[in-house]
């Protein structure tokens, strides 16, 4: 009996707590891969959503209400992420944050700008996410053409007169990148020696290798992600090349290192100034390292997105997407990596990128700091 | 001609863990006539019962080398013929009697039973070890400075195959068990009749072909470095590939199938393309299957009465 009467005082409990989370609360969406290959950035995408609401909340939330978090997985896969944002849609969240592969943002954000939904992506870095006139996109992280100059011109500074291979892996970012790289190369006058594609997925690259070992290639630049990219690294190391490899942003996760062991030491990639040495950033890096967790990579972008929504909301003093997007470009936001401005595409108006380098203790650090 | 070696052994290696999970098809091809879809996933739990295994080991403190990867196969063999031999008792044998299609839906099932459960228990990361097998040998140094390289891991891989083949041939072709498995093969009822436990001989040729996925599990593992729950589909696709070009139900078919879907796929991204790789290996099984319809190897099945 008194258990009967405690399972109804839960049940009423809960009840009363959905309840009130259904009146009170704006329920906004983290979206990315938390499954799949990719899940170590989905999981970074994660921990700066949960860590910025918590914030946002502590702080008295927004417009009067309580911020919740709901967290979809896209796998990265573009399918996927279609049906994400249609499901989004329709249970009226007015702003997701996400998503992580360029090939999931795209599809869903014309979902999203159906559903009157506000999407910033943390992660997606190819031209045409804010290229297509869409009024509800905004990115807080760079462009692949600008990430892809600054890749070239270290390249045409450390490996002038050396034999460079292209590769990608196909989707949206991978080749993306790999061809404004090869843009900014070329133009610069300066040709690569092969350029080639492999598909995602892949394990086995010992071909792929003995290529570049055949056609003598001292530096391999990847238009990819971490998995295949440290693949192709403990494969080149195993047929005993000492190729450097080289590749973009979707490289900032440690795991890349787990895969690849000590011999990720030299590897380069490009990415903005680290975002943890921002003093913007500090109080807030020393809240997740409280927490045992190392906030690389996307996981303050995401927070800053989370940041420029609640602020471009509470100055408009609605959610809804349209008057929000318009505050958005209109406005400057005090954001976990500085100042933030946006264009009318949606793009930040200060972008900068460096190149990192991995060591052998399976860290990365920054190699040409020019300060942000 | 330096490079075409290097390729040659890239051919080979590749070949050689396709091979392993083809003879589990082919095995039960053979024996049950029907196609075991949850072979590849078998693969899939079999690498990560080595890596669980491995990590197991090393937390206790273990840290020679062979002694460890001995008992990892033996421990990861083990559990993946239970795995093998659970499904078969089940998911299969309730069904072996049914219309033809019921057990493969089964298998079906059971591939989809396998990938969750393994994305469920153990998470839908990817999992890498960091490399256990490393240095090799430089067999040949070329004019421009190629040198054709042959690492221990690949070594590894190439003899574990050749040992498994022999165990393999010598049991099908010596033992009481494989005397039992090719009468099942070629009359289950008159094998029966004959005082051949037919339930058992299909369980114990589960519980192999488990073991073998086990064998290929652990050296995709210490090969590529990494597992992850759905790399049992691609595989296990490339695998049936594999047998049903080499003649499903030939054991030296599935192994030839192997290799031949593992040359070519490395020697077309070698000389042609890399995008194109697969689309080249399933074209050549299409023109093999036309001109030779029942595989390289295989014999023309003769209609039962």
């Amino acid at each position: 009996m008194k258990s009967l009467k405690l399972i109804g005082l839960a049940l009423g409990a809960s009840f009363a707590l959905s309840a009130s989370a259904f009146a009170q609360d704006i329920t906004i969406a983290v979206a990315g891969p938390m499954t799949g290959s990719e899940s170590a950035f989905g999981r970074q995408m994660k921990n700066g959503a949960e860590q910025a609401v918590a914030d946002i909340n502590a702080a008295g939330g927004v417009l009067g209400k309580k911020l919740a978090l709901e967290a979809d997985d896209d796998a990265c896969d573009p399918k996927q992420a279609r049906s994400i944002a249609e499901k989004i849609g329709s249970s009226k969240i007015p702003f997701v944050a996400g998503h992580f592969c360029s090939s999931s943002s795209i599809p869903a954000s014309e979902a999203y700008a159906d559903a009157n939904v506000l999407q910033i992506t943390p992660a997606s870095t190819n031209p045409l996410f804010t290229e297509r006139k869409l009024w509800n996109v905004a990115r807080v992280c760079g462009r692949d053409d600008q990430q892809g100059l600054v890749a070239a011109d270290y390249i045409m500074k450390s490996f002038k007169g050396k034999n460079v291979a292209i590769l990608n892996d196909k989707t949206t970012y991978g080749k993306g990148l790999a061809d404004e790289t090869k843009k900014a190369l070329n133009k610069a006058g300066f040709q690569e020696k092969m350029f080639e594609s492999y598909n995602k997925g892949d394990k086995d690259f010992n071909s792929i290798v003995s290529r570049l070992k055949r056609d003598n290639i001292d530096l391999v630049y990847v238009g990819g992600y971490h998995q295949e990219a440290g693949l192709i690294l403990r494969q080149m190391r195993d047929q005993g090349l000492q190729t450097v490899l080289m590749a973009g942003d979707a490289m900032n996760d440690k795991e890349f290192a787990s895969i690849t062991g000590p011999a990720a030491e030299g590897t380069l990639f490009t990415f903005g100034p680290d975002p943890r040495n921002k003093p913007t950033a500090k109080a807030i890096v020393e809240k997740f390292k409280a927490k045992n967790i190392d906030p690389e990579g996307y996981t303050l972008y995401t927070y800053a997105a989370m940041q420029v929504w609640t602020q471009a909301v509470a100055k408009a003093g609605t959610t809804d997407a349209k008057k929000v997007m318009e505050t958005i470009k209109a406005g400057d936001w005090d954001t976990v990596l500085g100042k933030m401005g946006f264009d009318a595409k949606g793009d930040i108006k200060a972008i900068d990128y460096v190149v990192y380098k991995w060591d052998a203790k399976g860290n990365y650090t920054e190699i040409n700091p020019k300060g942000s | 001609m330096d490079y075409f070696a290097q390729q040659l052994i890239n051919g080979l290696v590749l070949g050689s863990i396709y091979g392993l999970i083809a003879i589990g098809y082919t095995m039960v091809y053979g024996i049950v006539g029907m196609i075991n879809f949850a072979h590849g996933d078998i693969f899939m739990i079999g690498g990560f019962i080595a890596l669980i295994s491995f990590l197991v080991l090393v937390s206790l403190g273990l840290t020679a080398i062979p002694l460890i990867l001995l008992i990892v196969l033996l421990v990861s063999m083990a559990i993946t013929a239970l795995y093998g031999w659970t499904i078969e008792r089940i998911a299969y044998r309730p069904l072996r009697h049914s219309f033809r299609l019921a057990p493969m839906l089964s298998a079906i099932g059971m591939s989809f039973v396998l990938t969750n459960f393994s994305q469920v228990s153990q998470g839908a990361r990817v999992k890498p070890v960091p490399p256990i097998i490393t240095g090799g040998y430089t067999l040949h140094e070329g004019a421009q400075g190629f040198a054709v390289q042959l690492s221990n891991i690949q070594i590894m891989v190439v003899l574990a195959t050749i040992v498994v083949l022999a165990l393999f041939t010598w049991l099908v072709s010596r033992t009481r068990l494989g005397r039992d498995m090719r009468a099942c093969e070629q009359d289950q009822t008159m094998a029966a009749l004959l005082g051949v436990d037919v339930d058992r001989t299909i369980s114990m040729t589960f519980v192999i072909g488990a073991a073998l996925a086990a064998v290929a599990g652990m050296m995709y593992l210490l090969y590529y470095g990494l597992v992850d729950f759905f790399m049992g589909f691609v595989a296990g696709i490339k695998a049936f590939t594999a047998a049903v070009l080499g003649g499903i139900g030939s054991l030296p078919g599935a192994m030839l199938g192997g290799l031949a879907i593992g040359l070519i796929e490395t020697f077309w991204s070698a000389y042609f393309s890399v995008e194109y790789k697969d689309v080249a290996a399933f074209s050549i099984l299409i023109v093999v299957l036309i001109f030779m319809p029942t595989g390289l190897l295989g014999r023309p099945e003769v209609e039962k009465v």
